[in-house]
């Protein structure tokens, strides 16, 4: 059953991260991608039992370090936006070829990546808009995007040119094909690659908006939930 | 290799690195970057230059400034561009350096590989992906794989906590990152280091990347990666 929610406007950036952290379950080790997703950290609740993984080498990393007198600025202890971090207790570190194997390998319950573009399949662009002066860079995004049970993605569903983001195939270079689970944003949550063909798109909750008014607006096969 | 050896300088410890060489440099931002030892390389003179590192560049100093110095034919990473990459930025899109986007994790992987002994190795990422076009790929067990070869190293350039006098080393928290793999993947490893304790001074449980690996330390005033904290590895 898709819930509508028509009492209210489209969700704010803070909104998404608090719905994105709704569905985590409690006890999951995760990995949150630079940008918005980091925002998912402050929603988790007291107690959720989250591990937090940065793929520069670390699981059960803390909040931001504040630079106060408990949590000084170490220079020894970034995320992978090379933001100072704290750590937890019960936190441990690993080389690189460890931290990635860990996500290559399956290790981790849940990745939340921002997006350019997610298509019906599940095909994620994220790092590259393909234009011909840009640099390429792609860093740990193509290996996030292949390696979690449960990739999560975090965008808006429109560009600003009032594109969607959500398509029936990504015009930008991918980052990996058939890995996106689920797509947050701020009019609604789909389940992206259902159905028998594996290219359908179920609408599982609406913000500010109808099923029928996205049906309208988008350019995918969306099923209600 | 023989045993590790322990140098006075920086200068001292990057003596007769080639022209020509792959020179691993580690550090994922500034977190375990051997600023010094990079500096050292820059005043070595040595030129055309592979540079295998995470980024390539921060600011002016670094391995931006040996970018700046025209000694790097070709960047091997998987985030040049950055906020501070200017010096890179302006030399890539000018065409005076060559670049191979790797994904971060087939980057340690392919490392890890040298180090390891493997031929080459079938991985998941970037299946699909503009960075698979012309690699040979394999299903196996339903799944599709790409062949990656391993990147060694002529030299590797790393930042580490403490070193002993068998060169073993320990880190310091994510300044951990690419040492461990790049140590084992170089044919000349060194080491800049905070300090160097006496043999016993480390827990052999605790040594993160044996001395095997370690063909050169250098701990001078100011050294390592940063000037932290000593207190825990002193307990360790």
């Amino acid at each position: 059953m898709t819930l509508e929610r028509t009492d209210r406007g489209p969700l704010g950036r803070a909104e998404m991260a608090a719905v994105v952290a709704r569905d985590i379950p409690s006890g999951s080790y995760v990995n949150l991608g630079i940008g918005q997703p980091t925002l998912v950290a402050d929603h988790l609740p007291e107690g959720s039992g989250v591990v937090l993984h940065t793929e520069n080498g670390m699981l059960h990393m803390g909040p931001a370090a504040t630079g106060g007198p408990d949590d000084p600025i170490d220079p020894d202890l970034t995320n992978a936006g090379k933001v100072p971090v704290t750590e937890l207790p019960g936190a441990s570190y690993f080389h690189h070829a460890d931290s990635f194997a860990m996500m290559r390998g399956g290790h981790l319950d849940v990745c939340v990546l921002g997006a350019f573009q997610v298509a019906a399949g599940g095909d994620l662009a994220n790092w590259h808009t393909g234009a011909p002066d840009a640099i390429p860079a792609v860093g740990g995004a193509m290996d996030l995007a292949i390696g979690a049970k449960q990739v999560l993605v975090m965008m808006s569903l429109f560009a600003k040119d009032g594109s969607p983001k959500l398509v029936e195939a990504c015009t930008y270079p991918l980052t990996g094909a058939g890995c996106v689970d689920r797509v947050y944003t701020d009019l609604a949550t789909f389940r992206v690659g259902t159905g028998p063909d594996g290219r359908g798109v179920e609408v599982l909750e609406t913000w500010g908006t109808t099923y029928d008014e996205l049906a309208a607006r988008l350019d995918v096969p969306l099923v209600r939930a | 290799m023989s045993a590790t050896t322990f140098h006075e300088t920086h200068d001292e410890a990057v003596a007769g690195v080639e022209d020509g060489s792959t020179v691993l440099i580690g550090g994922f931002g500034m977190a375990g970057m051997p600023v010094d030892l990079v500096d050292a390389l820059i005043r070595q003179g040595a030129s055309d230059l592979v540079v295998v590192s995470n980024n390539a560049g921060n600011g002016d100093t670094g391995l931006a400034a040996l970018l700046a110095a025209g000694r790097v034919r070709r960047m091997v990473c998987s985030f040049p561009r950055q906020s501070d990459s200017w010096v890179f930025d302006g030399l890539y899109r000018s065409g005076r350096i060559e670049l191979e986007v790797v994904p971060q994790g087939t980057l340690a992987e392919r490392m890890r590989a040298a180090g390891a002994g493997i031929g080459a190795f079938f991985c998941p990422t970037a299946v699909g992906t503009p960075l698979a076009e012309g690699k040979e790929t394999r299903e196996i067990e339903g799944r599709t794989y790409v062949l990656e070869h391993p990147i060694r190293g002529d030299y590797a350039l790393i930042g580490a906590h403490v070193a002993d006098a068998m060169g073993n080393l320990v880190y310091r928290k994510t300044a951990r990152n690419f040492g461990p793999v790049m140590a084992a993947a170089a044919r000349t490893t060194i080491a800049q280091v905070s300090r160097v304790v006496p043999v016993g001074g480390l827990d052999p449980e605790h040594v993160v990347t044996p001395g095997i690996y370690v063909d050169r330390v250098v701990a001078a005033p100011g050294s390592g990666p940063a000037a932290g904290d000593l207190q825990q590895q002193e307990q360790a």
